[in-house]
């Protein structure tokens, strides 16, 4: 199968809904397959990357926090990129910087970077497709 | 590449973002050179309304000094060649007439959006 660059807008917050576990299995799924990815994380999505995402225990699961073991969308999102890379490919992973300034969230995990708008209508032009995940 | 901006939900965090973020990187992504143009659906018909006003908010002693204006947005998008489209049936099922709409704000009607979106190489449905 050719390779493929497809550029995703993700833009629901962390811990908030369920389309954003569905756009990482989508990302996931391409990278496995060696294709590249853009992501442009918009509004609260630019938090998926922020570093400060911390697991906490849960008592009504009646765990401790290692045994919770909670997925924080950072860790996800630094496997994929992990996934990328051994596959071939690449997650390119790009937080709207005003989105950043707004929530305060500047200290991202490696690799995501800040851009703007432009950044999203070029990978946009030079990908093969792409898909717009919005919050409702 | 020609490229349609679907928005439906409307005054989603307009308060917050002082605009709709659709709204708002639609103008500066054509700034960068996209070609790109805009149906309102749903209840974002009414970001076409003229003489919508959402100022005066004022949590304490602190007030918003810079309210949403979409209008003044929709129109900014008009000005840089971008079409401005709201789905007829939408308008109508909430009272709204042309003479309420925009100027240069275009109608279509639901039944004509599958022909509409053959015209576009690229549809984003935020």
């Amino acid at each position: 199968m050719a390779k493929k660059h497809l550029t995703l807008v993700m833009m629901d917050a962390p811990f908030e809904n369920a389309r954003t576990v569905s756009g990482l299995r989508l990302i996931d799924a391409a990278l496995r397959r060696g294709h590249d990815v853009t992501v442009f994380a918009y509004e609260g999505a630019v938090a998926l990357t922020f570093a400060k995402q911390a697991p906490h225990a849960n008592a009504v699961h009646g765990r401790d926090a290692a045994q919770e073991d909670h997925p924080l969308p950072k860790d996800w999102i630094a496997a994929l990129m992990a996934t990328a890379a051994q596959n071939g490919g690449q997650l390119e992973w790009i937080n709207c910087g005003l989105c950043v300034d707004e929530r305060g969230v500047g200290e991202a995990i490696p690799g995501a970077k800040r851009g703007s708008p432009a950044d999203l209508w070029k990978a946009a032009e030079a990908s093969d497709n792409t898909l717009v995940i919005g919050t409702r | 590449m020609k490229t349609l901006q679907i928005v439906t939900s409307a005054y989603r965090c307009n308060i917050e973002e002082q605009d709709d973020p659709v709204v708002w990187i639609s103008q500066a992504m054509k700034a960068a050179g996209a070609e790109l143009h805009l149906l309102l659906g749903g209840g974002a018909v009414n970001y076409a309304v003229r003489g919508q006003d959402a100022s005066g908010l004022l949590f304490g002693g602190k007030a918003q000094t810079q309210p949403p204006r979409i209008e003044e947005d929709l129109r900014r998008l008009l000005d840089k060649g971008a079409e401005v489209y709201v789905v007829q049936d939408d308008a109508a099922a909430r009272g709204l007439e042309r003479a309420d709409l925009l100027e240069g704000v275009k109608g279509l009607s639901r039944a004509e959006l599958p022909r509409f979106f053959g015209r576009f190489e690229r549809i984003w449905r935020w």
